[in-house]
């Protein structure tokens, strides 16, 4: 092992991680595992995920800090780490070129993934595309309506998009669907997982792919502040933004990591996506993690205005994080949400993507509790574009009546 | 008692507990136990059953909505077992793990339930069931796949009791108009790690198929097709269970 932070053997983070699949998958597991632990020590693989990651990608990503939002968050500095410039408008890219490279190197030529929002799978799409690699997106049918452009950007990408019926038609049942697939043909295909949960060794490859954001982040902060953040604040749906980006300051104690879940209409009102906050251990998708369920285990369907953070799981690592208390998990409405992502339109230029949105209202309020001393670093994980049909809705941007 | 003894091919159906309703899914199982299946496999419904087809997925999907709880799944198993049934619970590992997996055991056991089949859980994640299964005494049936690698197929079988069940196709559960040629291939090489029965599932849907896998395979395992023919009622069910009593009681080697 080559990393202090990775899970045990059996891919366990303290009790959380494991894999809870069908012995169909297992060897493809071993063989994935296998595969990765020898890649990531291997410098023509990494050498070749950082030049992709540079010359394709787009990285370094900028941090840019964001003085005017500043003055909405109780004067604290909030410096924002510019994912969204990345190739495709988000952190996604990171891990599908990681995966794509794998994929490749284990000879298969057909890619399955999962999208909520779409990031993911017009990611995979591309990836695929620069690849030459077959690729079909599973994507709940509710998400397909809400996110109809990146559903267009996948099929001009070349991939086949199928809309999945079952369950709640949104990002949970798309995994299950993926599954299914992966199982019927796991000779030639790889799964290529979008976020740091799932079966070992997803979790943790997921996060290394993504650790790029923390490594980074860390040491443009101290170049541009000449100190580390107080806080890092990230959304968590599945988790691999803010994964991505805590890791690159677990070793820095002082530095709190807050991930912001999606709140919904309230946690009061049931419904939300707020996994870690309201959640109890369980197993969804390979991993023992918290999971929202009933008192019979099964799964409770997940509610958010934002698509990619609707999902009632979490990746294994968050939830080993939140037991140790190394982080802390909040959860932001909708509302409070869609707030955030017009006062950063309005100050900054700048169209968040709806989930980093919930970030940034997470910021607002610890910037308010850190006042003027406080630096705040806001993983800015993902661009607006695709919301803009949900941002039309939200606020009457474009009524009927003038179109 | 060997949970399957039979001196023959055995016959297992599979229904799920609640569908349609609690009372309905009873009556399903008891006509299936009449029909001639040795042994059931009552299912439990899950919200998100990645091992199975439309078909299963739908009536799990309908016996949620008609209200089943997990606990009924006991007083289904305790009406298998009053009609001279035999049972065993196929389910999802989370719903049991939820439960508390020494209690759903001794529960389980109470209700004259002979054991489960785990079909996400490996025996690599299994220590708590392994211990909850001895100390109630319940069959631990785990699954093993074409894809499995020698090495795993000894220790699945070293892991398991009662049957093993090789699911003879990479793929979710659903009826097919073939049976898979790699069944016999999986079946002769789970043989060489074991002396337990082992149970071919996956796709079966007819008596002549049955008669094919009862040439090679210990038990013959049917669920999807059950489900569709529950549409016909007990009738139907008790009708597909004696074309498929019958095929295992006729196994007919085919020319591969």
């Amino acid at each position: 092992m080559t990393d202090k932070h990775d899970p045990d053997q059996r891919g366990y983070f303290g009790e959380y991680g494991g894999r809870f699949l069908p012995e169909a998958l297992i060897a493809a597991m071993d063989e994935l595992t296998a595969v990765y632990e020898k890649a990531r020590l291997d410098p023509e693989f990494t050498g070749e995920f950082d030049r992709l990651l540079r010359d394709y990608a787009g990285r370094p990503s900028l941090l840019t800090e964001a003085k005017r939002f500043a003055e909405h968050a109780g004067g604290a500095r909030i410096l924002l780490k510019r994912e969204d410039l990345n190739h495709t408008g988000s952190h996604k890219i990171n891990n599908v070129l990681g995966q794509a490279l794998l994929t490749k190197r284990m000879g298969k030529k057909r890619v399955i993934a999962e999208t909520g929002a779409g990031q993911h799978g017009v990611a995979t799409a591309t990836a695929c595309a620069l690849m030459g690699l077959d690729c079909v997106i599973y994507m709940g049918e509710v998400d397909t309506e809400r996110q109809a452009l990146n559903v267009a950007r996948m099929r001009l990408l070349g991939a086949e998009v199928i809309a999945v019926k079952t369950g709640s038609r949104t990002l949970k049942d798309a995994i299950n669907e993926a599954l299914r697939d992966w199982v019927a043909n796991v000779d030639t295909t790889h799964y290529l997982l979008g976020t740091a949960a799932g079966g070992h060794p997803f979790p943790v490859m997921v996060r290394n792919f993504h650790r790029i954001i923390g490594i980074e982040a860390r040491q443009q902060c101290l170049d541009l502040i000449g100190r580390l953040p107080d806080v890092v604040a990230a959304c968590v749906g599945g988790g691999s933004n803010a994964i991505g980006i805590f890791h690159g300051f677990l070793d820095d104690p002082e530095v709190r990591l807050v991930g912001l879940e999606p709140g919904g209409h309230g946690i009061e009102s049931g419904e939300h996506g707020a996994t870690l906050t309201e959640g109890t251990p369980g197993m969804l998708h390979g991993a023992r993690s918290y999971l929202l369920q009933d008192e019979d285990g099964q799964t409770v369907e997940a509610y958010s205005i934002s698509a990619g953070l609707d999902y009632p799981g979490v990746g294994p690592e968050h939830s080993y994080l939140k037991d140790i208390g190394r982080a802390e998990y909040r959860p932001v409405t909708d509302a409070e949400a869609m707030d955030a992502m017009m006062l950063l339109s309005r100050t900054e230029g700048i169209i968040p993507a709806i989930e980093s949105s919930h970030a940034l209202a997470g910021a607002q309020v610890l910037g308010r509790e850190l006042g003027p001393d406080g630096v705040i670093l806001v993983n800015l994980s993902g661009r607006g574009d695709k919301d803009m049909g949900t941002a039309n809705k939200f606020f009457n941007l474009v009524p009927e009546s003038d179109s | 008692m060997p949970l399957l003894d039979e001196g023959r091919s055995s016959l297992i159906g599979y229904l799920p507990a609640g569908f349609p309703t609690v009372e309905g899914s009873k009556s399903l199982l008891k006509a299936m136990v009449d029909g001639g299946c040795d042994l059931v496999e009552v299912g439990v419904p899950y919200s998100d059953p990645v091992m199975d087809g439309p078909t299963i997925q739908a009536a799990a999907d309908q016996a949620l909505a008609n209200g089943f709880r997990l606990r009924h799944v006991f007083e289904v198993v305790e009406a298998v077992s009053a009609a001279g049934g035999k049972a065993v619970v196929m389910s999802y590992w989370n719903p049991i793990y939820h439960y508390g997996v020494d209690k759903f055991s001794r529960d389980l056991a109470a209700a004259g339930g002979l054991g489960i089949i785990t079909p996400d859980l490996v025996p690599d994640e299994a220590a708590e069931w392994m211990a909850a299964s001895q100390a109630h005494g319940l069959n631990r049936i785990f699954l093993v796949a074409p894809s499995s690698t020698e090495e795993r197929i000894a220790m699945t079988a070293a892991a398991s009791s009662g049957f093993l069940y090789a699911t003879s196709v990479m793929g979710v559960t659903g009826a097919r108009d073939v049976v898979s040629n790699a069944a016999p291939e999986l079946v002769a090489r789970v043989r060489a790690h074991t002396d337990l029965p082992i149970g071919v599932g996956l796709g079966v849907k007819s008596g002549a198929q049955a008669a094919e896998l009862a040439a090679f395979a210990d038990a013959v395992i049917v669920g999807s097709a059950f489900v569709t023919r529950s549409a016909d009622g007990e009738s139907g069910v008790a009708e597909l269970a004696k074309e498929l009593a019958e095929g295992v009681r006729n196994p007919v080697a085919t020319a591969s």
